[in-house]
């Protein structure tokens, strides 16, 4: 890691116990506009997730009459999760924990196929900063032209004023705009998008809006790389996921050393001695985010964006070498054409295999649960406070608390059967139907309704302990049912 | 560096603690500058919580802060946003007519859960947290109701009470039939016996059951009814049925009938207003046992 040491001052008693500086001053990078595969790669990649992230929630998906029109909404005050076709309840929340299993192995598999793709090209983190980048290229001019601008501070003209103030400007705008999208997911975006320009939308809204405004343009606009190097316990992670198989972004040291100039690098050969590919032109360092040198080999500080490839293969093919010097590659193959052999890449391995069987199965899973999960569903609270209670005439009674659950989006009829005790009377508190024998109750769409039953078994049928009571719930129209199962007790 | 520091590592160029584990040193890699300065802005920040909020300890309160902030304040607030939330819905509570509320399910779940609140902050300690009573406090779940069972009948005993004192209050004793010398012990013991087997109970030996009749008629029949099957007007319980507020052996019996029994119920009206009140008859009559 490139990082100047400043040594604070200190009396002179204590620096006898002095371990070090006690912080490192930041060092700013200022990253080279590039051209090459891995750049058009990473804008088509910031196109697409930016594209996704402020447009998602304007996307329409009908779900009948009353019902959310947004295709992905999270619906907090009436505890919904939209998405498509999909409508998650709270209780539902494990398919969460699924999708963040796939998501998980996902993300080895990557790591185990490219190295940390995640980082270089998905990572929000990356990507706004990428664009933070762009607009401040756009207005301030390439490295060189920044760095001048920025030792020159002391003498500030107008126009450097001015280039400021709009970059900062514009910064703001995108980072408010990330904000304003981020709530969008919470609310029904066209009506939010009016109260919000009217200045009639909850206070919530714009609190949550200045938060992400905030967070955008000081980790986008100045925390930057500080925020992979410090910050984030991913690089530490993918550290430990990678192996000798996955490909990185690797500087071939096994095209020659040592690094010198072009014309040196000739004379050098001229005499007979080597000299490598590589003609120390820090090209690779100009263009890089985090301000490192990619032939100091793998790093926690690299996020492996592939910009310096792109840098590197323009020398290259300046100077009439072969491109890839900087390139995806393992320790594997550069140790094989070191020794003459010819280089393998094996995407199909034990780990891969695992990983990819992993996120099929738990995919599986997730998929068969979603398909065949009931939407009428019913459980049941046996009272605990008298657990069973004795009526005048001997008989015994027990109470429990049922919920029905409607998970469709119309009204249903719902008739309740329960099979306990011999000869017992059902009987639900507020609701009386005309069919004593198989009460009928109305949920309406998209809700839940609790109910009190009551059981009575008669007294020359007393159960002398618990026996077993089931409660089945049907769709009388539909024919779909739940059922749940409890106890019948005597006192 | 500093010139003690002799000890770094060849790999990496930076400096190293010095500690030596079997070989394993540890790198001193340095803080990045803004993480120490947002440290230090946390301390700073902290030094504003005792400013603005309760914190010092005096000796018979503590500091209030600038904000006067409290939880109990906290508790008042959302208690009240509560009754606002609420508001609507306990006014068409407090309209509708006592029959209609558990025809209305959403008005049923309100009571309900209205109804079960107040319950255990006001009832539960002689009727316990289910409503399931104890000796001499009446299970409110079953279907044998002292004073009736009716919703317009429980409304009115949580109104008013039994024997509260309150001028509508339920009214009606037990009298001490032994303390006071009405009956004398051999007749208590026979007209105990006479009332178990009027539910069917055992009666010891040598009981004579015509003795017993004729003594229950002429001293409990005007409350309990002449077949033992009680009047809510007066309070006085059903003789004939498997529930016993005091219990039914015939020592329990005895003390009964020697020194009355005169439980008392509080009138609420004074403490809760019309609507909760209306609510908690609710929630009692649909424990199970209303009529």
């Amino acid at each position: 890691m490139t990082l100047t040491m400043k040594q604070p001052v200190l009396p002179l008693d204590e620096q006898v116990e002095d371990y070090g500086p006690l912080y490192v001053s930041h060092k700013k990078v200022y990253p080279q506009s590039v051209r090459g595969t891995f750049r058009r790669i990473k804008w088509a990649l910031m196109a697409f997730c930016l594209g996704v992230y402020y447009l998602l929630p304007f996307v329409r998906w009908n779900r009948g009459l009353g019902a959310p029109s947004q295709a992905v909404l999270v619906d907090l005050p009436n505890s919904r999760f939209y998405f498509f076709f999909i409508e998650l309840w709270p209780q539902e929340v494990y398919y969460f924990t699924g999708l963040l299993i796939v998501a998980a192995i996902t993300l080895f598999l990557m790591n185990a196929l490219g190295g940390r793709i995640w980082c270089g090209y998905l990572c929000p983190q990356t990507v706004w900063t990428d664009l933070f980048y762009a607009v401040e290229r756009l207005i301030e001019g390439d490295r060189r032209e920044r760095m001048r601008k920025d030792a020159e501070r002391g003498t500030m003209k107008l126009q450097r004023f001015a280039e400021i103030t709009l970059k900062h400007s514009i910064w703001l705008m995108i980072a408010w705009w990330t904000g304003g999208a981020w709530v969008l997911y919470f609310n029904d975006a066209p009506t939010l998008v009016k109260q919000l320009v009217t200045f009639q939308a909850p206070m919530l809204a714009y609190i949550w809006i200045a938060i992400l405004t905030a967070t955008t343009y000081l980790l986008a606009g100045f925390m930057r790389e500080q925020v992979c190097v410090y910050m984030c316990p991913w690089p530490r992670i993918q550290a430990a996921l990678t192996d000798e198989w996955a490909l990185n972004v690797t500087y071939k040291y096994d095209r020659g050393e040592k690094r010198t100039s072009l014309k040196k690098a000739n004379e050098l050969r001229a005499l007979g001695e080597t000299a490598g590919d590589c003609i120390d032109c820090y090209q690779c360092v100009a263009v890089c985010p985090t301000g490192i040198d990619i032939r100091d080999g793998a790093q926690l500080d690299c996020i492996q964006c592939g910009l310096c490839i792109d840098a590197c293969d323009s020398v290259m093919k300046k100077i009439g070498r072969e491109p890839r010097l900087i390139g995806y590659d393992n320790d594997i193959n550069i140790h094989r054409r070191q020794a003459g052999k010819p280089p393998i890449f094996r995407a199909v391995r034990p780990r891969t295999v695992v990983y990819s069987a992993l996120i099929a199965v738990v995919g599986a899973i997730m998929l068969y649960a979603l398909m065949t999960r009931s939407l009428l569903d019913v459980n049941v609270l046996h009272d605990r406070n008298p657990v069973a209670v004795r009526l005048s005439d001997g008989s015994i009674r027990n109470a429990y608390t049922v919920r029905l659950l409607n998970k469709r989006g119309f009204d249903r009829v719902i008739a309740i059967d329960v099979d306990g005790p011999v000869n017992s009377t059902v009987h639900v508190v507020g609701a009386d139907s005309v069919t004593q024998d198989r009460p009928m109750i109305v949920i309406g769409r998209d809700q839940t309704t609790e109910l009190r039953i009551l059981v009575t078994a008669p007294s020359e049928l007393n159960p002398e302990k618990s026996i077993p009571i089931r409660f089945r719930v049907t769709d009388i129209g539909l024919g779909e049912a739940a059922l749940a199962t409890d106890h019948f007790v005597a006192p | 560096m500093a010139e003690h520091n002799d000890d770094i590592d060849k790999v990496s160029g930076t400096a190293t603690t010095g500690h030596d584990w079997d070989g394993i040193k540890e790198l001193n890699t340095p803080l990045p500058r803004w993480w120490i300065m947002t440290f230090y802005a946390c301390i700073v920040w902290a030094f504003g919580y005792w400013v603005v909020y309760p914190a010092w300890p005096l000796i018979s309160s503590n500091t209030t802060g600038l904000f006067g902030y409290s939880t109990r304040a906290d508790v008042a607030v959302q208690l009240a946003n509560l009754e606002r939330i609420r508001g609507d819905k306990m006014v068409a509570l407090g309209k509708a007519p006592l029959a209609e509320i558990e025809k209305d399910p959403a008005l049923l779940a309100l009571a309900r859960a209205r109804g079960k609140t107040v319950f255990g902050d006001n009832c539960a300690p002689c009727h316990g947290s289910g409503a399931a009573g104890a000796k001499g406090y009446p299970n409110l779940n079953d279907d044998d109701w002292l004073w009736g069972g009716t919703l317009d009948q429980i409304m009115q005993t949580i109104e008013f009470g039994a024997r509260s004192g309150h001028a509508k209050a339920h009214e009606g004793a037990m009298l001490a039939f032994g303390r006071d010398g009405i009956l004398k012990r051999p007749e208590i013991v026979t007209v105990a016996n006479y009332v178990r087997s009027l539910s069917g109970l055992s009666t010891s030996a040598g009981y004579d059951a015509a003795a017993g009749g004729k003594i229950f008629a002429d001293n409990c029949a005007s409350c309990h009814g002449d077949a033992g099957r009680g009047n809510q007007e007066l309070g006085a319980p059903n003789l004939t049925d498997k529930i016993w507020l005091y219990g039914s052996d015939e020592a329990t019996l005895i003390e009964t009938i020697t020194n009355g029994r005169n439980g008392v119920m509080p009138a609420w009206s004074d403490r809760l207003d019309p609507s909760t009140i209306k609510a908690l008859a609710v929630y009692v009559h649909s424990l199970g046992g209303g009529k």
